[in-house]
């Protein structure tokens, strides 16, 4: 499928409190935030804390660094942008800090994917809205 | 809670609906659970529907209601995905209890003409699941049977095994939209790919359809002369929306949902003699005879592959032949678990009639494994 036929990317909807994640991400960089009344970190983003329920929370860059937690391959995607990518793995990933994130794993064979696999952060380059994404990491 | 289930109603699961509305479909499966009930519409003051009926996102009930002639003294939208069904009938035996109502009719349906329209949600899933690729609840159990897999060795043959014993018993049911098209171990294993390691006899089949229960006091049910099926527990838990947030990726807030209606009914896993379990995926009936203390955790793989689980076994599971070959007309599918274990526990089921103890779990499960309930229904001693 050309790029002229496939539908359009749904994108990353922003809301203002949401916000500051993606404009970091614009600049290449994992944001996520703490709390400073319960010390949580906090994924995805909230205007209150999920565990106190306080509103003191601040950014803060993450490592980049997590493990995957699961994976799937994905033949058939539920959205027919992602057609011409297939077969794509789209992971949970257990991110240093804590919390846990969906995002997909590229860099790599899908078939070399496994539970329990270091990745580090690589944000999509050139497209409208940098995602997330994690790849292998590399052996120390 | 002393209510009894009374009435039971159920479409034919079809593909395609051409030239059907959703309310008129409501009105065909209300209209067969009220008549099975032996009551008229005059008898029904409550009413319990799904949400997004037809093009009606707002005032659902008052939708349903005028286009039924109905003016209940109780009315509400229960939206719960595939727990609605469920979570349908304790509400109306609690409406009842309160003294609000005497009979509730708990009604779902749905039609379908092509590709339904996507969802304008904004929410978080929308931001942080559909960029990625994860649009859909496929991959979501994806994830879940990976780690399930990985952690305690399940396998694809395992819950093969589930699917196709389903499927010996829907070949007993034309209702089902796979009625008539038997399934063998290596049909489900050499499906095409979806999203791995599920493949696709592993997913439940999109449908059009509809399912009614009439919930109502035991004096009334006592009175109608027919047999009498009791709500002897339930239970129910939300605990997330999108699976990156679940608090486990291999058991379900249904653990706490189902010992919940245990604790009600008195019973446990031991006194089953019917389970009518929530099956849009393959993997969640391993995590649910996990969750229902049927085996321990890890186990349910092997428990499914062991056993006889068609109608004719000691533990029957789902005799109508579960969503997987009944097809999952939306929420009506999660219905269907509860219509089914109605009809067992009356002793009506025809040629795919249970035998054993009269008391059935029946699940309902919804979303990302997020949105949990349990009902333990008691039938007359046969
Ligand atoms: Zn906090």
């Amino acid at each position: 499928m050309s790029a002229s036929t496939a539908p359009r990317r749904p994108g990353p909807t922003p809301t203002p409190v949401s916000q500051p994640f993606w404009d970091a991400a614009a600049a290449g960089t994992l944001t996520l935030q703490h709390c400073g009344r319960c010390d949580a970190v906090v994924f995805y983003p909230r205007h209150r804390c999920p565990r106190c329920w306080a509103e003191a929370l601040a950014w803060r860059p993450a490592s980049g660094r997590g493990t995957v937690a699961t994976y799937t391959v994905v033949h058939k995607p539920g959205h027919p942008a992602f057609a011409p990518d297939t077969p794509y793995v789209v992971a949970l990933i257990d991110l240093a800090e804590g919390p846990r994130m969906l995002s997909a794993v590229v860099g790599c064979e899908p078939g070399q994917v496994r539970i329990g696999m270091p990745v580090r952060v690589r944000f999509t380059a050139g497209a409208d809205h940098p995602l997330p994404l994690f790849e292998p990491e590399e052996e120390p | 809670m002393s209510a009894a289930l009374v009435g039971i109603g159920e479409l034919p699961n079809v593909r395609r609906s051409e030239g059907a509305t959703t309310l008129g479909t409501l009105a065909d499966v209300a209209a067969e659970a009220v008549a099975d009930a032996g009551l008229s519409p005059a008898d029904v003051d409550g009413l319990l529907v799904g949400p997004q009926v037809g093009e009606t996102p707002q005032h659902v009930p008052a939708t349903v209601a005028e286009y039924l002639g109905l003016q209940p003294t109780v009315s509400n939208v229960v939206d719960l995905g595939g727990a609605t069904g469920c979570g349908m009938v304790w509400r109306a035996a609690a409406a009842i209890a309160a003294g609000m109502c005497e009979t509730v009719l708990c009604v779902l349906g749905n039609t379908r003409e092509g590709d339904p329209p996507r969802s304008p949600n904004r929410n978080p899933i929308r931001e942080f699941d559909v960029p990625f690729g994860a649009s859909g609840a496929n991959t979501s159990y994806a994830l879940i049977a990976q780690r399930h897999m990985h952690d305690y060795g399940t396998t694809r043959d395992q819950l093969a095994h589930a699917v196709v014993a389903q499927r010996q018993n829907a070949q007993h049911n034309e209702l089902a939209v796979f009625h008539g098209r038997p399934l063998t171990v290596d049909d489900v294993l050499s499906a095409p790919p979806v999203v791995e390691p599920l493949g696709l006899l592993d997913v439940v089949m999109p449908c059009a359809g509809g399912a009614a229960v009439v919930v109502t006091s035991a004096d009334r049910a006592a009175a109608a002369g027919r047999p009498v099926v009791t709500l002897a527990g339930a239970g129910e838990k939300v605990t997330h929306r999108a699976i990156a947030f679940a608090p486990d990726l291999t058991a379900g807030p249904l653990a706490d949902a189902i010992h919940h209606a245990y604790r009600q009914a008195g019973v446990g896993p031991e006194d089953l003699g019917l389970l009518s379990l929530y099956d849009c995926y393959s993997i969640m009936l391993a995590v649910t005879v996990e969750d229902a203390g049927l085996c321990a955790k890890g186990q349910g793989g092997r428990w499914l592959a062991e056993r006889d689980l068609t109608w004719r076994g000691s533990l029957p599971l789902n005799p109508h032949g579960g969503q997987l070959s009944c097809g999952q007309a939306d929420l009506a599918g999660g219905m269907s678990h509860v219509v089914e274990a109605v009809r067992q526990l009356r002793g009506e089921a025809g040629s795919r009639q249970v035998g054993g103890r009269p008391l059935a779990l029946v699940t309902g499960n919804g979303a990302t494994m997020s949105e949990a309930t349990a009902l333990v229904l008691r039938g007359e001693d046969r």
